[in-house]
C-alpha cells in the first residue's frame, strides 16, 4: 500500500474505479457526505415547491396530488437520504481516526452499504415520473392510504425502503464491529470520544429498529399483493397496528437522527471553549437513557387514535421522562462553556444555535407530550414546527457545524470564515422566519400536509415561505464555501487546526493521510 | 490483521439481532397487538363465542345498549339494526337482530367487524351468538335478519351506563373463496 | 299535513333549492390568532389551561438557562481575556439537574392527568352522533333519530384555482353543517369509511382519528351558540385540505325544530331509492341534477364546448350501452376534468342524470335507468 489513491491524473477509468471499489473509510465517508448533500439539495427543492405553493391561499403552481407527493418525498429524502447518510459519512471519516483504528472493521461491506443507497433513491425518485406518480401518503405512510388506496408505484417505494434499510443495517453493524474490536490499546469504553459513544448507541438502535421498518413495509407488500390482511379490518387486521409498528421504528428513528448530532456538538463546544467537556460520564449515561426511553414511548404519536386512557397516561408519563436526560445534556454543554475561553468560529456558532434551537424544539416536544393538549396540537403545523426545530436546527445545523469543524482536517485547507459566518446568520435567521410562525399557524388551527388553507392563515404562510427561500439560499452558499475550500482554500499544515481541539484525530497530520493509524497509537 | 479476528462472531450476533427484529415485527407484534387489544378492549375485539354461565341477573341496574351499523367503502348493502337501543339488566341474555339486504344483482359476501364503546366495557360485553363470527353470504336481492345474542356481565364497571356496539360491514366478496350459493 | 308533505317532497326533488336553504351557513372567519383557542367546552378550556401552564414553565426555564448561557457567552469570551478553567466534573450539580427537572415533571403530571380524564369522560351523553370520514367529506348520523347527511366543501373549484375571487369563508364553508344544541352533552362516535381521517373542532378540543373498522368516542357540551370550524387532520389523499368540519350550535328549541325537519326529509328520501321510477319522473329529476352538476361544462343544451368539454348530444357514450354511460359518471375519465361522481351524487341522482342525458336533446335512446342499475354497476367494479 505504498501508493496513494488514484487521482484524476491517473485517468478517468482509474479514478472512477477508485471510488466504485474503494474500501477506504475516508473515501467511503466522502461518498456518503456528497451523496447526502445531493439528497439534501433534492429534498430541499421539494420543500421549496411546497413553500412556493403555500405562499398564498389557493392552488397556483401544482395540483393537490403532486403536493402530497412533494410532502412525502421531502420527508423520505430528508430523513433517509440526507440526514442519516450524512452522519454515517461523518462516522466513517471520524470513528477510525478517533479510536486509533486503521480502517473500519468490515471495509467491503462498507463499500456495499454505500453503493446500494443511490439505487434506493433512484428507484424512489423515478416513481415521480411514472404513471400514478410517486408515494403520496406521507413519510409515515399510514395504511390503508398506503395499501388499499395507494398508487401502483407503492411497490417501488417498498423496494426502495428495503434497500435503504439494508444499507443502514450494514453501516451500523460495521460501526459496532469497528468500535468493539478495533479500538487502540488503552482506549477503554469510558475513554471513547462522545461522537463515538453516541454513534455506537445509535448503531444499536438502528440494528434493532430498521428491521422493524422492513417488517412493516413487507407486511404492506403482502397486504397489497398477496391478499393478507395485517392492516385491513375486513380480513381481521387493524390499520392502527400499522401505526404501532411504524412508530415502534419511528420514535427510535428520531433519536437515531439526533444522537450523533449530540456527539458532534459535544466535540465542538469544548474545542471553542478551550475546556474539556463537562460531565463526560453523565453524557454517556444520558445518551444511553435517551436510547432506552425511545423504545417505550412510541404511541405518543398516536394520542388521537383512541387508545384506552391507561395507555395514554403511560405514554404521556414515559414521554415526559425523556426531558430529564435531554436536560442533563443541555446543562452539561452550557457548563462546558462556563468559565471557558470562548471564540465564535462558524462551527461554534452552529453548535450554539443547535443548543438553543434544539432546546426550543425540546420545549415544544414536552408540550406535545401532554396528551390533553396534544389533542389540539396533533397533526397541525405546531408539530411541523416542533420537528423541524429538532431535525433542522438539531441534526442539519450540527451536520453543518461538523463539516466546517473537520473540513480543514480532511483536505488540509481552511474554509472562508467570513463566508461561513454569513451563511450561519442567513441560515439562522431564515430558519427562524420559516418555522417560528408555523407554531402560530398550528395553534390557530392549520393542519399539516394541507395543500391549501383558509384566508386567516395567509399572512404567516407567506412569512414562512419567505424564510424558507432564505434558508434554501444559505445552503447554496454552504456548497460554494465547501467547494471553494477544497479547490482554492488557504492551505494549513497544523495538525490541531483549532487551538482547543483535543483527541486522537488531531494528532494526525493535516490533511489526514489516506491511511492512518496503521500502527495503533498509545493512549495515555 | 489480528484485530479483526473478533469480527466473525460479532457479525453473526448482529445479523441475528437484525433478523430477529424483522421476525419480531412480522410474527410477534401483530399477535401481541391483538392480545393487547383484548386486554384493554380496543376495538371491542374482546372474545369469540362466549359460553354462558348462569349468573344472577342484576335487576337493580339498567344498562342501555346502543347498536350502530356502518357500511365500509363501496359496500352497497342495506344494513341496519332492527332496534337501535335496548335496555337490559346485567346478566340477562338478550337477542337482537340486524337487517341486511343485498340490493345488487350479484351474489356477495359480507363480513361485519364489531366494536364496543367505551373501551372498558368491551371485556364485559359477551356475545353468545353473533353473525360477526362468520362471513355473511347474500344472493342477489336476498335479505337476511342477522342474529346477535349477548349478555352484559354483572361486573361491568359502575361508571358505565351506556354500551355502544357498532358493526362495520365490509365487502369481502373478492377476498373470500366461499361461493355464495354453496353456503346457502 | 298532506300539503306539508307535498311541499317537502318538492324540496327533496329539487336539490338546488335544498342546497340553497341548508347551505346558507358558513363560518365566521376568525381574527388573526397566535395562540390556541380557549374554545367553548370544558375539554377545550382544559387543553388551553395545560397548554398555558406548560408554555410558562418552558418560558421560565428557557429564560433562566439561556440567560445564563448568554451571560457566559459575553463574560467568558477569549476576546475579553478570559482564561479557561479546567474543571470537568461535579457530581452534586449533575444530581441537582437530574432531580429538579424530574420533580418539575411530577408536578406537571398532575394537571396533565386531570385534563386527560376530562377528555375521556364520555359517559351519560344526551345525544349520540356518528361521524364518518369519507374521501373527502363527512357524514353525520344522529343515532336513534334516523337522520343522516353528508357535509361537503362548498367552496368552488374556481375559487381554489384562482378563476374566481376567494370568498370570505374560503375553505371554511360546507353544504350542510353539523347541528347540535346548547346545554346538552353530545357524544361523537367517530369512524372512517375508506382511509383514516381525523375529525377536529378546535373550539371543542375534540380531535379523533376516524379509522375504518374502528370506533372512538369524544364529547362536547357547550352553552355558547355559534358556528365552529375545524378541519380534517389526518392525510387522506388529494382532498385532505378540502373537507372542513363546520358545527353549528343552536339553542335547544331551534335545534329541535331543525331535527324535526330533517326527519321528515329523511323519511321521504328513504322511499325514493328502492322504488321503481317512471320515465318522466327520472326526466324531471335528471334535468335538475344536470343543471346543477353537469351543465357548467357540458352546457344546458348538451352541446358542450368544442375542444374542451365534449358534447353529450349525439355522443357515442350517451347513445351506447347504459353500463358504459354509468361507468363514466362513477369512475370519471382519467386524464380529463371529468371526475368521478360516485361519492358526490346519490344513486338516484346518478340514475336520473344518466337517464336524462340518454333521452334529452334528441338523444332518444328510450331506455330507463333505475337507481338499481347504478348500484349494480358500483358492485361490479
Amino acid at each position: 500500500m505504498a501508493h496513494g489513491p488514484a487521482t484524476l491524473a491517473d485517468g478517468w477509468g482509474k479514478y472512477l474505479s477508485r471510488w466504485l471499489f474503494t474500501t477506504n473509510h475516508k473515501d467511503i465517508g466522502t461518498l456518503y457526505l456528497w451523496f447526502s448533500f445531493a439528497m439534501f439539495i433534492m429534498g430541499g427543492a421539494f420543500a421549496m415547491v411546497i413553500r412556493a405553493e403555500l405562499f398564498q391561499p389557493g392552488m397556483q403552481l401544482i395540483k393537490p396530488e403532486f403536493f402530497n407527493q412533494m410532502t412525502t418525498m421531502h420527508g423520505l429524502v430528508m430523513v433517509f437520504g440526507a440526514i442519516m447518510p450524512a452522519f454515517v459519512g461523518l462516522a466513517n471519516w471520524m470513528i477510525p481516526m478517533m479510536i486509533g483504528a486503521p480502517d473500519m472493521a468490515l471495509p467491503r461491506m462498507n463499500n456495499l452499504s454505500f453503493w446500494i443507497l443511490p439505487f434506493a433513491f433512484a428507484i424512489l425518485t423515478s416513481t415521480l415520473f411514472m404513471e400514478g406518480g410517486g408515494p403520496n401518503f406521507g413519510w409515515t405512510f399510514y395504511a390503508p392510504l398506503s395499501t388499499t388506496y395507494a398508487p401502483d408505484t407503492v411497490n417501488y417505494f417498498i423496494f426502495g425502503v428495503h434497500i435503504m434499510g439494508a444499507s443502514s443495517i450494514m453501516g451500523s453493524i460495521n460501526i459496532i464491529a469497528t468500535v468493539m474490536n478495533m479500538r487502540a490499546p488503552g482506549m477503554t469504553y469510558m475513554k471513547m470520544p462522545m461522537f463515538v459513544w453516541t454513534w455506537v448507541i445509535t448503531a444499536f438502535l438502528l440494528v434493532a429498529v430498521m428491521p422493524v421498518l422492513a417488517g412493516a413495509v413487507t407486511m404492506m407488500l403482502m397486504d397489497i399483493n398477496f391478499g393478507t390482511s395485517f392492516f385491513d379490518a375486513a380480513g381481521g387486521g387493524d390499520p392502527v397496528l400499522f401505526q404501532h409498528i411504524f412508530w415502534f421504528f419511528g420514535h427510535p428513528e428520531v433519536y437515531i437522527i439526533i444522537l450523533p448530532a449530540f456527539g458532534v456538538v459535544s466535540h465542538i463546544i469544548p474545542t471553542f471553549s478551550r475546556k474539556p467537556l463537562f460531565g463526560y460520564s453523565s453524557m454517556v449515561y444520558a445518551t444511553a437513557a435517551i436510547a432506552f426511553l425511545s423504545f417505550v414511548v412510541w404511541a405518543h404519536h398516536m394520542f388521537t387514535v383512541g387508545m384506552p386512557i391507561a395507555g395514554e397516561l403511560y405514554f404521556m408519563y414515559a414521554t415526559m421522562l425523556i426531558a430529564v436526560p435531554t436536560g442533563v445534556k443541555v446543562f452539561n454543554w452550557i457548563t462546558t462553556m462556563y468559565r471557558g475561553s470562548l471564540t465564535f468560529e462558524t462551527p461554534m456558532l452552529f453548535s450554539i444555535a443547535f443548543v438553543i434551537l434544539f432546546t426550543f424544539g425540546g420545549f415544544t416536544g414536552m408540550m406535545l407530550s401532554i396528551a390533553a393538549a396534544d389533542m389540539q396540537y396533533h397533526d397541525t403545523y405546531f408539530v411541523v414546527a416542533h420537528f423541524h426545530y429538532v431535525m433542522v436546527a438539531g441534526a442539519v445545523f450540527s451536520g453543518t457545524a461538523a463539516v466546517y469543524y473537520w473540513l480543514p482536517k480532511w483536505c488540509g485547507k481552511m474554509y472562508n470564515e467570513t463566508m461561513g459566518k454569513v451563511q450561519f446568520w442567513i441560515a439562522f435567521i431564515g430558519f427562524n422566519i420559516t418555522f417560528m410562525p408555523q407554531h402560530f399557524l398550528g395553534l390557530a388551527g392549520m393542519p399539516r400536509r394541507y395543500a391549501d388553507y383558509g384566508l386567516q392563515f395567509a399572512d404567516w404562510n407567506m412569512v414562512s415561505s419567505i424564510g424558507a427561500f432564505m434558508y434554501g439560499g444559505a445552503q447554496i452558499l454552504f456548497l460554494f464555501n465547501v467547494v471553494r475550500t477544497i479547490g482554492w482554500g488557504e492551505p494549513t499544515k497544523d495538525p490541531k487546526v483549532w487551538e482547543g481541539a483535543e483527541g486522537l484525530e488531531w494528532t494526525l497530520p493535516t490533511p489526514a493521510p489516506y491511511h492512518t493509524f496503521a500502527k495503533p497509537p498509545k493512549i495515555k | 490483521m489480528s484485530v479483526r479476528s473478533g469480527n466473525g462472531p460479532l457479525l453473526a450476533k448482529l445479523v441475528a439481532l437484525a433478523a430477529a427484529m424483522f421476525m419480531f415485527a412480522i410474527f410477534v407484534l401483530p399477535p401481541l397487538y391483538d392480545l393487547f387489544c383484548e386486554i384493554t378492549g380496543i376495538g371491542g375485539k374482546t372474545d369469540g363465542v362466549y359460553t354462558a354461565v348462569s349468573v344472577e341477573v342484576d335487576t337493580s341496574r339498567d344498562i342501555e345498549v346502543q347498536f350502530v351499523a356502518t357500511k365500509n367503502a363501496t359496500m352497497p348493502w342495506d344494513f341496519y339494526p332492527m332496534e337501535e337501543r335496548v335496555i337490559v339488566h346485567p346478566g340477562e341474555s338478550r337477542e337482537v337482530t340486524f337487517y341486511a339486504q343485498n340490493r345488487t344483482g350479484l351474489d356477495m359476501v359480507g363480513q361485519a367487524i364489531p366494536n364496543v364503546l367505551p373501551n372498558n366495557a368491551a371485556d364485559y360485553f359477551h356475545k353468545t351468538e353473533c353473525f360477526c363470527f362468520n362471513n355473511q353470504p347474500l344472493l342477489a336481492g336476498e335479505t337476511a335478519e342477522l342474529v346477535l345474542v349477548f349478555i352484559v356481565d354483572p361486573d361491568l364497571p359502575a361508571s358505565v351506563n351506556t354500551v355502544t356496539l357498532s358493526y362495520t360491514m365490509f365487502d369481502i366478496t373478492d377476498r373470500t373463496t366461499v361461493q355464495v350459493s354453496q353456503v346457502q | 299535513m298532506l300539503k306539508r308533505a307535498q311541499a317537502l317532497f318538492l324540496r327533496l326533488l329539487s336539490p338546488a333549492i335544498a342546497l340553497a336553504m341548508a347551505g346558507g351557513v358558513s363560518a365566521e372567519s376568525t381574527t388573526r390568532q397566535l395562540n390556541m383557542p380557549q374554545g367553548v367546552t370544558e375539554v377545550s378550556q382544559a387543553a388551553y389551561d395545560i397548554h398555558m401552564i406548560m408554555m410558562w414553565i418552558c418560558t421560565v426555564i428557557g429564560v433562566a438557562v439561556f440567560g445564563f448561557m448568554f451571560y457566559v457567552m459575553y463574560a467568558h469570551r477569549k476576546s475579553r481575556g478570559a482564561v479557561a478553567a479546567n474543571f470537568h466534573e461535579n457530581h452534586v450539580v449533575e444530581l441537582i439537574w437530574t432531580i429538579v427537572p424530574a420533580l418539575i415533571l411530577i408536578v406537571m403530571a398532575i394537571p396533565a392527568t386531570t385534563a386527560l380524564l376530562k377528555v375521556y369522560d364520555t359517559e351519560n351523553a344526551d345525544i349520540d352522533i356518528k361521524v364518518t370520514g369519507y374521501q373527502w367529506k363527512w357524514q353525520y348520523e344522529y343515532i336513534g333519530e334516523g337522520v343522516k347527511f353528508m357535509s361537503e366543501l362548498r367552496t368552488s373549484q374556481d375559487e381554489i384555482y384562482g378563476r374566481a375571487p376567494k370568498g370570505e369563508h374560503y375553505l371554511r364553508e360546507v353544504t350542510q353543517p353539523l347541528v347540535i344544541p346548547t346545554g346538552k352533552k353530545v357524544r361523537f362516535l367517530i369512524t372512517g369509511n375508506d382511509v383514516i381521517h381525523s375529525w377536529w373542532v378546535p373550539d371543542f378540543g375534540v380531535k379523533r382519528d376516524a379509522v375504518p373498522g374502528l370506533f372512538t368516542a369524544a364529547w362536547a357540551k357547550t352553552d355558547v351558540p355559534g358556528i365552529y370550524v375545524g378541519e380534517c387532520t389526518e392525510l387522506c389523499g388529494i382532498g385532505h385540505a378540502f373537507m372542513p368540519v363546520v358545527v353549528e350550535v343552536k339553542p335547544e328549541a331551534e335545534y329541535n325544530e331543525w331535527l324535526a325537519g330533517k326527519k321528515e326529509e329523511a323519511a321521504l328520501y328513504a322511499s325514493t331509492i328502492g322504488k321503481e321510477w317512471t320515465f318522466d319522473e327520472l326526466m324531471v329529476r335528471g334535468e335538475e341534477v344536470y343543471e346543477r352538476s353537469c351543465a357548467g361544462c357540458h352546457q344546458s343544451d348538451g352541446k358542450g364546448i368544442a375542444g374542451v368539454f365534449p358534447a353529450l348530444k349525439d355522443s357515442p357514450i350517451a347513445l351506447g350501452a347504459k353500463e358504459g354511460h354509468i361507468a363514466v359518471l362513477i369512475d370519471g375519465v382519467a386524464g380529463t376534468s371529468m371526475q368521478s361522481f360516485a361519492d358526490q351524487l346519490s344513486e338516484v341522482d346518478i340514475a336520473a342524470v344518466v337517464h336524462y342525458e340518454r333521452n334529452a336533446w334528441g338523444n332518444d335512446v328510450g331506455d330507463v335507468t333505475q337507481p338499481l342499475d347504478v348500484l349494480n354497476y358500483k358492485k361490479n367494479q
